[in-house]
């Protein structure tokens, strides 16, 4: 059974493959057959191998497909390395992406790229799956570029409208500056290791290394580099809410099983790398807490649904990030799991809002949709509660209060990273529940022209459903104390110590972050529900505030003041290119002798003469002289 | 055969070469440059003849053969194709025919 698991990302491949070979010939129907087919095959084989994997309880499968490269001691083979953690990954990539899949073939089917939108889509999800799979670190490099590409290509894919040719170059550059960090850090591992095996990585990085040790920090600094370009942290975010330039499935494919997660993929998956680097992992820790807090107040001022809901993203991988950085592995990587199934829910659901008001993206010209779209405004609900981690009935309840808990109470845990947390807790519940509000409630402000269907309303209930009943397999030790999905990753990331002093206070700890979460829906509430006028008045009485918040704390700005202007100042004094000379002079030069030479090509005869005879006789004076 | 005869001969053989040389180089009619060229041709036999006597072997004698038989034929092509120049061109003028000009 588990031999089929080269099968995960070849069929989306192989989707993409015939999609982009035959895409424009296929029939309409057959293309988001063969599209969210390979996906829909590929979960199904994720599902088997899955379940084998689970009653067999076996520790690791490793697959190798071919030799990829064999130089002077560097080989990575095209093998695929499945243990609990990739499992969990191709599982949501999977199972979330076939349920986009299907949503799209709905949402795009009036648009002219029809094919080519699945064959993009298709090949994003075979990428992601070969990073995650990668048992080597080449491999995974391999991934992670082809998911860059494949982000640049769907975020551009309207490419007739500029700015969203500038938003997908933005994202690939943006995103560049970390994969720059990323291989270089990868050409120190192997100058130390000699492999970029991870396993093999991992087995002797103990031994090369004590704790603290610089080259270790160094690393995983670099490696760190990378994960915050793809992941949209600090200082590397700016892409991410640009990036909503592309169709909504696509931003909720981003945002939720392939892309910016791939991030916290990296660092869990070469974790024992940071915990040689304590203070490495505190710089994680720093950069998931001042992006949470951050984004989350960013998020605050918006006025475009998915720009809400892009700046919530880079505020719940800060979480993640938060998680990573106090060693609570496993955490971190439960949070991923439910905010790909809400955040999934919560960008098809904005999706099917725009698209059934003429691809309206303001919350303000939004409103009164709770009776117009019951399906959207239900499963709506349910993603905002998950997202503001409402206590109890909430998935994101348990995954964020696991977090919360275990920065404060965690070995590497300090009150501070907890209070910045909470701060972030508190912001998210408002500004989740502040588009809610917006969006459904109030009075009706553009007609609604399309109301979605089948194919759209299928992937929202299934996500809502996973959205809420995910949360119970990880149940807090006060509550329940279940822990199915740390024990399953526990071979791979180990559990986190808790500090023993703490451990007696959790249920208050839950107490607050509950207490927390409701109140900022009820500030909400208050803000755009009962009192409206409120909220116009604290826009205008801290309007610069409420401006710098609304550009992203001017971080655009700022790079803009920093790198784009100097460097297209640089560009602009060597517009003519100085490098170039030394090549224009060759040119220069070969036209010059050109024309000397067909100036002695006079077509007269008697001239052609004068030469034979000038070059007879210098040929005998030069015989006489030398003879 | 002295000393004197075979320095003046080759003089003579010299400055004939030198006019037909001439002759070709600024002659714009190609019957006069055909004439120079012969003239150059028979410099060249009589420079053969010379050194033939010089040496005293009859080898000289026997290249003058050979060059008057080449200058024959060589008239001939030449003759043939001044014909064609003319029907072409209608002129004998050799700077006419530039139509190969770089």
């Amino acid at each position: 059974m588990k031999e089929l698991l080269w099968l995960i990302p070849f069929l989306p491949f192989a989707g993409a493959f015939i999609l982009i070979t035959t895409g424009s010939r296929l029939s309409k129907k057959m293309v988001p057959v063969i599209g969210a087919g390979s996906v829909g095959l590929s979960a199904l084989v994720t599902l088997l191998i899955g379940y084998n994997f689970i009653s067999t309880s076996s520790a690791s499968f490793h697959f190798t497909a071919w030799q990829w490269i064999d130089i002077a001691g560097l080989s990575p083979a095209f093998a695929f390395h499945l243990d609990p953690l990739s499992l969990i990954f191709i599982f949501v990539i999977t199972f979330v992406g076939f349920l986009i899949h299907i949503y799209s073939a709905e949402f795009m089917a009036d648009d002219d790229g029809y094919a080519r939108f699945f064959a993009y889509l298709n090949l994003f999800v075979c990428s992601m799956l070969i990073l995650v799979l990668a048992d080597n670190l080449v491999l995974l490099y391999f991934g992670w570029e082809g998911v860059g590409l494949c982000s640049y290509l769907l975020i551009g894919f309207w490419y007739t409208e500029e700015k969203n040719g500038y938003a997908a170059r933005k994202a690939f550059i943006v995103t560049r500056v970390g994969d720059t960090a990323m291989a270089i850090g990868l050409f120190m591992l192997f100058q130390n290791f000699h492999t970029l095996n991870i396993q093999e990585i991992a087995a002797q990085a103990p031994q090369l290394w004590v704790t603290g040790s610089n080259t270790a920090l160094i690393i995983a600094l670099l490696l760190l580099g990378g994960a915050v370009g793809k992941s949209a942290q600090l200082p590397l975010q700016t892409w991410l809410p640009d990036a909503m330039a592309g169709p909504s499935p696509v931003s909720a494919l981003i945002h939720a099983a392939t892309m910016v997660t791939a991030g916290v993929y990296l660092i869990a998956r070469t974790h024992v790398i940071f915990e040689l680097a304590p203070i490495a992992m505190l710089v994680v820790g720093i950069i998931g807490a001042a992006t949470l807090v951050i984004a989350g107040f960013a998020a605050l001022t918006q006025f475009d649904l998915k720009r809400v809901l892009a700046y919530s993203t880079i505020s719940q991988i800060g979480y993640m990030f938060l998680a990573l950085g106090v060693g609570a592995w496993s955490a971190a990587i439960f949070h991923f799991m439910i905010h790909a199934f809400f955040k999934a829910l919560l960008f098809l659901a904005a999706g099917a809002v725009i698209m059934a008001l003429h691809h309206e993206h303001d919350m303000f010209k939004m409103g009164g949709l709770k009776k117009k779209l019951p399906v959207i405004y239900w499963t709506f609900l349910i993603g905002a509660a998950s997202l503001a981690a409402l206590p109890i009935v909430t998935a994101g309840f348990y995954s964020k209060d696991q977090i919360l808990w275990l920065t404060l109470a965690g070995e590497n845990g300090n009150i501070w990273f907890f209070l910045m947390a909470l701060l972030g807790a508190f912001v998210t519940s408002i500004y989740t529940f502040r588009m809610l509000f917006l969006t459904f409630f109030g009075k009706e402000k553009t007609h609604v022209s399309h109301v979605p269907g089948r194919g759209m309303n299928i992937p929202l209930l299934v996500l809502a459903g996973l959205s809420t009943l995910a949360g119970f397999i990880e149940l807090p030790h006060s509550f329940g104390h279940l822990t199915i999905f740390s024990d399953f990753l526990s071979p791979v990331l180990p559990a986190v110590k808790v500090q023993e002093d703490f451990e007696s206070i959790e249920w208050m700890i839950q107490l607050i972050a509950a207490g927390v979460a409701i109140s900022g829906v009820y500030v909400a509430q208050m803000f755009y529900v009962i009192k409206p006028e409120l909220s116009d008045e604290l826009k205008s009485s801290a309007a610069d505030l409420h401006k710098f918040w609304f550009s992203g704390w001017g971080f655009d700005g700022l790079y803009n003041f920093l790198f784009v202007r100097p460097f297209v100042f640089l560009a602009s004094i060597n517009k003519n290119d100085i490098i170039d000379k030394f090549y224009d002079g060759l040119v220069a030069l070969a036209n010059l002798f050109n024309r000397i030479f067909s100036f002695t090509q006079s077509g007269i005869l008697r001239w052609y003469i004068m030469g034979i005879v000038i070059g007879g006789i210098l040929l005998l004076s030069l015989g006489l002289i030398n003879g | 055969m002295n000393e004197v005869q075979t320095v003046s001969g080759l003089l003579l053989a010299g400055i004939l070469f030198v006019l037909g040389l001439v002759g070709v180089l600024i002659r714009r009619n190609i019957i006069f440059m055909l004439v120079s060229v012969e003239i150059m041709l028979n410099a060249a036999g009589l420079a053969f003849i010379v050194a033939g006597s010089k040496w005293a072997e009859p080898d000289g004698q026997v290249m003058f053969i050979f060059i008057l038989t080449m200058a024959a034929s060589e008239v001939s092509v030449g003759l043939a194709l001044i014909l064609q120049i003319y029907h072409q061109l209608k002129t004998l003028d050799g700077d006419a025919a530039n139509k190969m000009r770089g």
